[in-house]
């Protein structure tokens, strides 16, 4: 049997316009309006299409979304992944109907519920009992339905104890997870996720992405779910979309999907450091570039095996020599080390002509995010030279311990271990 | 599956001119109902006198005014208790200026709401109308008791009649008014926001050219009373307090121009707020 979509969406666009509003956009406006009672085109439309597809500098408008065309089948969890500024959002929002789309046309058969955020609408003053109706209704649930999923509710929340208090009083992650189960009992046709799984505990995160395979797989229900999250992704979807640049990049299979959003999204740039000025040391060395990479090339992940290439410029042959790397991450604080004076030996015959260093990590322990190197060279027991800050880079989810899973407390660094009993 | 879903759905650019669908207001009653309550029982939480101080505001204007415009200005009252002259005019004022005030700014005020789900936006507006008539019923409750004591324990010159059955039309062109004007700001607003600085100095000098203060009957001079009378608030407190004491002036003619004129605001609230709360957010 031929099922018909039950989102389908043609050509949709969105059209922004950039800088702020004022006298000058007023300007724009009273000759729009001078125009058009003139009986001629609008002048801006004009610039806006001659804008339209190239995006050059001084154009006071972009396309946030263009050419989008898909469709997303009854019982489907639809993954939506992309960089930021991909246009997720914002095809969320013309999804959700919190803004209209400039051209094309959204076809949907079925009540949509979305949660671009938890919590939409809790007032401080009320209780949880007043919050949890009027969170409801605003997602878009009748009274009757409200009351009787209210147990559930309270019992997938957990705070039976606090139902009569204001809001006010609730500890974050109570807030969280009251909002989110007035979310979750919603019976939407469709449900339009935005990352709202990234908050709360382990326990509750796991609780949440199990309630949504629930619905998708017994309610049958169709879920659009976007994260930055590769691991949900991978969890929840059997299917995702690309954005990139606000248009479809990849449709397809997950596995093949968060393969080209990893591979598109890497930042393997290679760092010049010659014209570095803030830098120390003797000068009897000086780096030259750095440049972080997988063996293949491919983007960094946790768990693979990445190598620094490090270029530098020796001016005597050296007979002692060592290389240090720090890692810190975007706290500034260090994650590790590598200095092979102490994990091997210096260097004893490093020719003059020397002129690259590489230094392999096996099975990368980082977590996703971006990282920071601050790089010394020590030549005959001084130091030659230094540099903090000589590159970043970063880490995209993976799976460390290949086990399928990935820690959800975002702290320190991963390393092999084994327990026993 | 041919057949029609009731919740299918077209999400596309152009708006028709007027695309009210009330089937789906109605749909969301109850959310409308939810914001009554909030805005109500939010207003007095964590305070000591709680509801009580719906009362304490009209009170101490009243005295305010009995002080300053009855006392030291000795401006007529029409020959009526200045309690009753004034209190009448401040309960029906205040529930055309706040109902005005805070529907003026639904957009800017709920962006946050707004920008992350999707109901039908005229639910909000409405929302204040009612729960401001509820303040006003609390209000009128204190009136019909400051009115009872006067016409049962004084012997001052009141004489309630039959247009007391114009209450229910008093109060319906009332929360017309003050939602059409509403709706019409609050649209205007969301690009360019110069009204807002102007809606509550505006509010407050509509005050004056209202007979809240002093009667119309105390205008002569015809090209003010054609200022006063352009106001269409000011025949629809004339006509409260008309109704009430049988002091004042009540004409049909007057009150039939104020209901026209809620008609044409309410129109043009409706359009204007239509055609732009699809892509407001993109704006405000």
């Amino acid at each position: 049997m031929n099922i018909e979509p039950i989102i389908k969406i043609e050509d949709l666009a969105k059209q922004y316009r950039l800088g702020s509003i004022g006298t000058g956009t007023f300007s724009h406006d009273v000759n729009r309006w001078w125009q058009k009672v003139r009986g001629k085109e609008d002048p801006y439309l004009k610039v806006g299409e001659i804008n339209d597809r190239t995006q050059t500098g001084g154009s006071d408008y972009v396309w946030a979304l263009k050419d989008i065309n898909f469709e997303v089948q009854p019982g489907e969890i639809l993954g939506i992944i992309g960089k930021n500024g991909a246009g997720k959002s914002t095809l969320l929002k013309l999804l959700s109907r919190v803004t209209a789309p400039t051209t094309g046309k959204i076809t949907c058969h079925g009540r949509i519920a979305s949660l671009l955020e938890v919590g939409t609408g809790f007032h401080p003053e009320l209780t949880g009992r007043e919050n949890i109706y009027l969170n409801g209704a605003i997602l878009g649930m009748t009274k009757k339905e409200i009351a009787s999923k209210f147990d559930e509710i309270v019992d997938f929340a957990g705070c039976q104890k606090y139902i009569e208090t204001p809001v006010k009083r609730y500890s974050s992650g109570m807030y969280v997870r009251l909002a989110f189960a007035v979310a979750a009992h919603l019976e939407p046709d469709i449900l339009v996720v935005d990352e709202v799984l990234a908050v709360g505990d382990a326990e509750f995160q796991e609780k949440a992405i199990g309630k949504m395979q629930d619905v998708s797989s017994q309610g049958g229900r169709t879920v659009l779910f976007v994260s930055h999250n590769m691991a949900s992704i991978k969890a929840l979807c059997k299917k995702v979309i690309v954005l990139k640049n606000g248009s479809v990049y990849y449709e397809g299979s997950t596995e093949e999907g968060i393969r080209v959003y990893l591979e598109s999204s890497k930042n393997n740039l290679i760092e010049q450091l010659m014209l570095r000025k803030d830098r120390i040391g003797n000068g009897k060395m000086k780096f030259t570039n750095i440049n972080v990479a997988t063996f293949d090339k491919g983007a960094i992940q946790t768990g693979l095996d990445i190598v620094f290439t490090i270029g530098f410029d020796l001016k005597a042959n050296a007979t002692n020599m060592w290389f240090r790397l720090i890692v810190i991450g975007d706290d500034e604080v260090v994650r590790f080390i590598c200095n092979n004076y102490h994990s091997t030996a210096p260097f004893r015959k490093v020719n003059k002509d020397s002129n690259i260093v590489s230094l392999t990590i096996p099975k990368l322990p980082l977590l996703q995010g971006k990282y920071y190197c601050h790089l010394q060279a020590v030549v005959d027991n001084e130091i030659a030279d230094e540099i903090e800050y000589a590159g970043e880079f970063d880490v995209n989810e993976g799976d460390f311990y290949g086990s399928g899973k990935v820690p959800t407390i975002r702290k320190g660094v991963l390393i092999e271990h084994t327990w026993t009993i | 599956m041919s057949t029609q879903n009731p919740y299918t759905l077209v999400i596309e650019p152009k708006t028709r001119l007027l695309d009210l669908n009330l089937k789906e207001v109605w749909r969301y009653r109850d959310l409308l109902l939810l914001f009554v309550r909030r805005d109500f029982v939010s207003v007095y939480k964590q305070t000591i006198f709680g509801p009580l101080w719906f009362f304490i505001q009209p009170v101490l204007t009243t005295i305010m005014f009995m002080v300053v415009f009855g006392g030291i200005a000795k401006m007529s009252t029409d020959g009526l208790p200045q309690a009753i002259f004034y209190l009448a005019g401040i309960v029906s004022w205040n529930y055309f200026a706040e109902a005005l005030k805070t529907t003026s700014e639904t957009f800017v005020a709920n962006a946050s709401i707004f920008g992350k789900v999707y109901f039908p936006r005229v639910i909000t507006p409405l929302s204040i109308v009612v729960s401001k008539l509820l303040t006003f019923v609390v209000q009128f409750v204190l009136f019909l008791l400051v009115f009872f004591y006067y016409f049962l324990f004084t012997d001052a010159n009141l004489a309630p009649n039959s247009t007391l059955l114009l209450l229910p039309l008093l109060i319906i062109i009332t929360a017309g008014l003050a939602l059409g004007l509403g709706l019409l700001i609050t649209a205007l607003t969301t690009k360019y926001r110069d009204f807002r600085f102007l809606i509550g100095f505006a509010i407050q000098l509509g005050m004056y050219a209202t007979p809240i203060i002093y009667p119309l009957s105390e205008i002569d001079n015809p090209k003010l009373r054609m200022v006063i009378l352009a106001n269409p608030m000011s025949s629809i407190i004339e006509t409260f307090r008309f109704a009430f004491t049988g002091v004042g002036e009540f004409s049909w003619l007057s009150l039939g121009y104020s209901f026209i004129a809620m008609l044409v605001l309410l129109a043009a609230g409706t359009l204007t707020f239509n055609k732009v709360e699809k892509t407001f957010m993109d704006t405000v």
